[in-house]
């Protein structure tokens, strides 16, 4: 399959990349969620801008907290030493979207751009209250990711802007972990859990919880981080986090014949259980 | 746009159109057919090549941004009339029924136990999974692969 007809330009930087950018025009970064949007037809934008090759999308910095450039492989991302001592969830679903060939070419930028909600990176930068990055031609502004992912493959991104990098807390302190449950075939998230609790002593001071899959976009879950802050996380905690996580997405749901809404939002609380024991470690 | 690839060693300068997807170069424009086009939509592995020595699904990737990187297709991984040890392995254990998946298996392989060198069958397997045999020949295509991974760590 032959993608659409389209402009090409390379930019060197992003002020170039922001001058070069037309009304139709998508950036293109490892295009690996992009080119199979545009070879199924999905998009068919009349202008790529090239931005694979801009030096200061690239790369990761560990200073107090995690940046991480938005040109940044997956598996860059998987296998950098300060992501997995700064926010192990993040390396774990890193190394678990696609295949090696993906996550060598593909990029954390281009993946939240594209917001695919079956997607793994999302639902973990949710959760660890990671902030978006953004230049656009009127300057920058930073979105916390809550608020980034809109709704189905739409974002806060507004024409034009360009996402530089993503910048997380330092959650070495903390117990995180991402859990999903993939299909089968394609391995995308049918429901996909990310937690974050952060213990002082025996008790959890803070609890942070996103699920993604079973929704239209990641979605941040206040009732089950309720139920499981001011506790020991025990098993009367669990479970109620588990009962609450399902309404915490009732909105948001997504299904298919397969896997039908009702059937993720029942996984989601298997899945939240399963994170939590994990992120216990 | 002009692009200048090196493909197997050599250096080819061609004017393609942007759209162009690297494998469609490799194929139509290099008359490198070894390279396959399977689901076409990154899936299948079919199409798998190093691009500087990384694994990459060529049809994920225009030829434009692969001007001035240095692919290596399945007709360049044999040396000095030598195949490759992933492809003697092939040939011994039947590493194939069909064949169509067998020049992305044999790619995706070379490179893993290039950096994983002893790998067990599980993680040979796990890694596999960008890779798909629709005659389901796993079973000789993983015992190839083993094969290989238990001489790289023995030498």
């Amino acid at each position: 399959m032959w993608p659409n007809k389209f402009d090409y330009a390379r930019a060197g930087s992003v002020d170039e990349a922001l001058s070069l950018i037309s009304e139709d025009g998508k950036y293109l970064a490892g295009g690996h969620s992009l080119l199979p949007v545009m070879k199924l037809r999905l998009d068919a934008p009349g202008q790529l801008v090239d931005i694979g090759r801009i030096p200061e999308l690239q790369g990761i910095s560990a200073n107090g907290g995690l940046t991480i450039g938005a040109g940044t492989t997956h598996d860059a991302i998987a296998t950098s030493a300060d992501v997995q001592a700064m926010c192990a969830a993040l390396a774990s679903a890193c190394g678990q979207v696609g295949d090696q060939g993906v996550r060598n070419f593909g990029t954390l930028g281009g993946n939240i751009a594209h917001a695919d909600p079956a997607s793994d990176p999302p639902t973990v930068l949710v959760a660890c209250g990671a902030t978006v990055n953004i230049r656009g031609a009127d300057g920058s502004r930073s979105v916390a990711a809550q608020d980034f992912f809109v709704d189905l493959f739409e974002t806060a991104l507004e024409d034009g802007e360009l996402i530089t990098s993503v910048s997380l807390p330092n959650c070495s302190d903390c117990q995180c972990a991402y859990v999903k449950f993939p299909h089968p075939a394609s391995r995308y998230a049918i429901v996909g859990v990310a937690v974050c609790l952060k213990m002082d002593g025996g008790t959890c001071a803070q609890a942070d919880v996103a699920v993604g899959g079973a929704t239209v976009k990641a979605v941040k879950c206040a009732g089950a981080e309720a139920a499981l802050a001011g506790t020991t996380v025990d098993e009367a905690a669990v479970n109620a986090a588990a009962e609450a996580v399902k309404a915490d997405i009732a909105d948001w749901l997504a299904g298919d014949i397969a896997y039908p809404e009702s059937y993720r939002q029942q996984m989601a609380g298997v899945y939240l259980k399963r994170a939590i024991a994990a992120a216990q470690g | 746009m002009q692009v200048a690839i090196t493909v197997n060693g050599v250096l080819h300068e061609r004017d393609v159109d942007p759209r162009t997807l690297l494998v469609h170069f490799l194929r139509e424009e290099l008359d490198l057919t070894g390279t396959k086009i399977g689901c076409d939509t990154s899936q299948c592995g079919a199409c798998t090549v190093h691009l500087d020595g990384k694994v990459l699904k060529s049809c994920t990737l225009l030829a434009v941004q692969a001007d001035g990187a240095e692919i290596t297709t399945i007709e360049g991984l044999a040396e000095n009339g030598q195949h490759h040890p992933m492809q003697t392995a092939f040939w011994e254990n039947h590493g194939l029924q069909c064949g169509y998946c067998t020049p992305g298996m044999i790619m995706a392989s070379a490179a893993f136990v290039r950096d994983n060198p002893g790998a067990s069958e599980g993680e040979i397997r796990h890694y596999l999974e960008g890779n798909i045999c629709r005659c389901t020949g796993y079973h000789n295509i993983v015992k190839a692969v083993k094969q290989v991974a238990d001489a790289a760590a023995g030498s």
